[in-house]
């Protein structure tokens, strides 16, 4: 997709039919009834020749994706893209090339907005299925009022 | 002489989870598993008392990888049950869209996915540092493939606008003219990237195949045709439960495929092109030819360069249906449900995905079964390993087991949806 104008950007990654794979879309879904009018809010699978596509042009970008890096199920992970980003930490989505390889491509093509934030919520459970586990719906939650508050702050 | 195995608890660049374990002792390979963990049935129990229409977008967000060829084969298995026929400029449509899938499939794999093999990089960020506008040519290319899929299937991913008998929506003329200026950019981008893969080291490696797809009378396949191979298969799709059977292994919760009569079987780019190739574009025949490729290719290895083949062709066969573009009368051609069984077999880009359902007389979905190309693969690739490995025993390991996962990328495996979960050991004792 073509970004209208310059600015920010909310990218909800994952899919809903398998169960906490799906947190980052909840997230989305429910910051979109909360953000003002301007900011844009969109959902990803989380495949990463796409993702590089959709942040060209937008000067900040919130990424929300479930990940698996061994944590406790709900922990909430803030990365900043402007440090290298582990692929392996995202390595429930199936996609062969995704979050992790996305941020580490467009570093070097030079095609990185200029802040990137990526908010990783440890899932419990990638089985099909469209609910969330409650740890990981409490903690998704807690991640949208945390990006309320980050926005809060960029303006 | 010692054994020795090589063992690949995470296989790269293969969509979904896998793992690779080949055991072999001097020039003999004693034991090659291709695993996967997770039950691949899923799908098939989710199906079971939902109506006819949800088929289409149930079996397409699960996967998500190939949305365009679940929903395709699910709306022909359907279509078949009902008694139907979409011809015409919706046919014609439904051919685009997938030919957006293709584009945005082969241009993923052909330049992140496999090409860094073949140059030695780990991956394609590697590889991005040496040639970067290689690297930004396939991301346009690919993008292009999404346009499609965008405009058609009314969102990249997980598209919404395919229907039972149809679409949804028909966007205007002017939006599929737009989207031509794209892809003649994209043709030509396709024709460089033949040119540039034919140029790859290439490893010498052949096997006496039985390719598998589809083959239709007048077109390369995409959404129709009898199932075909060249060791003299030739069934209308609703045949192929007699001619062909599902194999539990122990080590592996996947079912692996057979030809009842000869074993395994080779489906996707390289059977299609093989069985196909007097049904390519002119264009592409020559860009093929120009490759250095014969009407027949049997180096699995080369599958980078019949996917970017099958790149451009998708980009010539977009451009003529747009060209020939008539808005259909109306989205969608009704269809109302009967009791019965349908079945359909359609061209994904790894290679033909086959559904069948049984309907009641309400539409709803009394079975469904689900064969995804991956399972169909999996004993060809590892019947490919069995031979591949004994003449490179002796090379290092590091450098045997890069080689090894380079084959195992030869057929683009979708783990996602065969299975979920696939680790690969390679073992030396």
């Amino acid at each position: 997709m073509t970004p209208i104008s310059p600015g920010q950007l909310i990218i909800g990654v994952g899919n809903s039919l398998r169960s906490d794979d799906g947190v980052g879309i909840w997230v989305a879904r429910r910051l979109r009834e909360q953000l003002p009018p301007g900011i844009s809010v969109v959902e990803a699978s989380g495949e990463g020749a796409s993702l590089i596509d959709m942040w060209k042009g937008f000067a900040s970008v919130i990424l929300v994706d479930a990940v698996s890096s061994g944590t406790a199920p709900g922990t909430v992970h803030r990365l900043d893209a402007a440090e290298p980003v582990r692929a392996q930490f995202f390595r429930c989505s199936s996609h062969a090339f995704g979050v992790g390889e996305a941020v580490e491509l467009a570093r070097v093509l030079n095609q990185l907005p200029p802040r990137l934030i990526i908010y990783g919520i440890e899932g419990a459970n990638f089985a099909a299925g469209a609910e969330l586990s409650p740890v990981v719906a409490r903690s998704a939650a807690e991640a949208s009022d945390r990006i309320l508050k980050d926005i809060r702050v960029e303006f | 002489m010692s054994g020795k195995t090589i063992r690949v608890d995470y296989l790269a660049r293969v969509e979904g989870e896998g793992a690779l374990f080949v055991k072999f002792q001097g020039d003999r390979v004693t034991d090659v598993k291709f695993r996967i963990f997770e039950p691949p049935r899923f799908f098939e129990a989710l199906l079971r008392g939902r109506m006819f229409s949800e088929a289409p977008d149930i079996t397409a967000r699960i996967c998500g990888i190939c949305p365009v060829a679940y929903q395709m084969s699910a709306c022909h298995a359907m279509e078949n049950v009902m008694g139907v026929k979409v011809d015409g400029p919706l046919r014609a449509l439904r051919r685009l869209l997938y030919c957006g899938e293709w584009i945005e499939s082969h241009a993923l794999h052909v330049y992140m996915l496999h090409a860094p093999d073949f140059l030695g990089y780990d991956d394609a960020i590697q590889m991005a540092r040496d040639h970067r506008e290689i690297v930004n040519r396939g991301l346009r290319l690919k993008k292009a493939g999404n346009d499609i899929m965008t405009l058609l299937g009314g969102r990249e991913i997980h598209p919404v606008n395919v229907r039972v008998g149809g679409f949804y929506k028909i966007p205007p003329k002017p939006e599929f003219v737009a989207l031509a200026e794209k892809l003649k950019w994209a043709r030509e981008a396709a024709l460089e990237t033949v040119r540039w893969v034919a140029k790859l080291p290439m490893p010498e490696f052949e096997r006496d195949y039985e390719f598998v797809a589809l083959r239709h009378p007048g077109e390369y396949p995409l959404n129709e045709g009898r199932l075909v191979s060249n060791k003299g298969l030739d069934i209308p799709v609703r045949e192929y439960d007699q001619h062909f059977s599902e194999e539990h292994v122990a080590y592996s919760n996947a079912l692996h495929s057979v030809l009842n009569e000869r074993g395994a079987y080779f489906v996707g780019p390289l059977a299609r092109y093989s069985l196909n190739f007097d049904r390519l574009s002119p264009l592409a025949q020559q860009a093929a030819r120009e490759a250095g490729l014969g009407p027949v290719c049997r180096n699995p290895f080369q599958s980078i360069v019949v996917r970017s083949v099958e790149i451009l062709y998708a980009c010539d066969e977009a451009l003529r249906i747009i060209d020939e573009f008539e808005m259909p009368e109306k989205p969608a051609i009704d269809v109302q449900p009967r009791v019965g069984t349908g079945y359909a077999c359609t061209e994904a880009p790894r290679g033909f995905l086959y559904h069948r359902y049984r309907l009641d007389a309400h539409g709803n979905i009394l079975d469904a079964k689900i064969v995804p190309p991956t399972s169909q693969n999996q004993k060809t690739i590892e019947a490919d390993l069995r031979d591949f490995v004994p003449p490179r025993a002796e090379l290092p390991p590091d450098e045997l087991q890069r080689q090894c996962e380079q084959a195992v990328r030869n057929y683009d495996p979708c783990i996602s949806c065969a299975t979920h979960f696939l680790k690969l050991h390679v073992e030396r004792e």
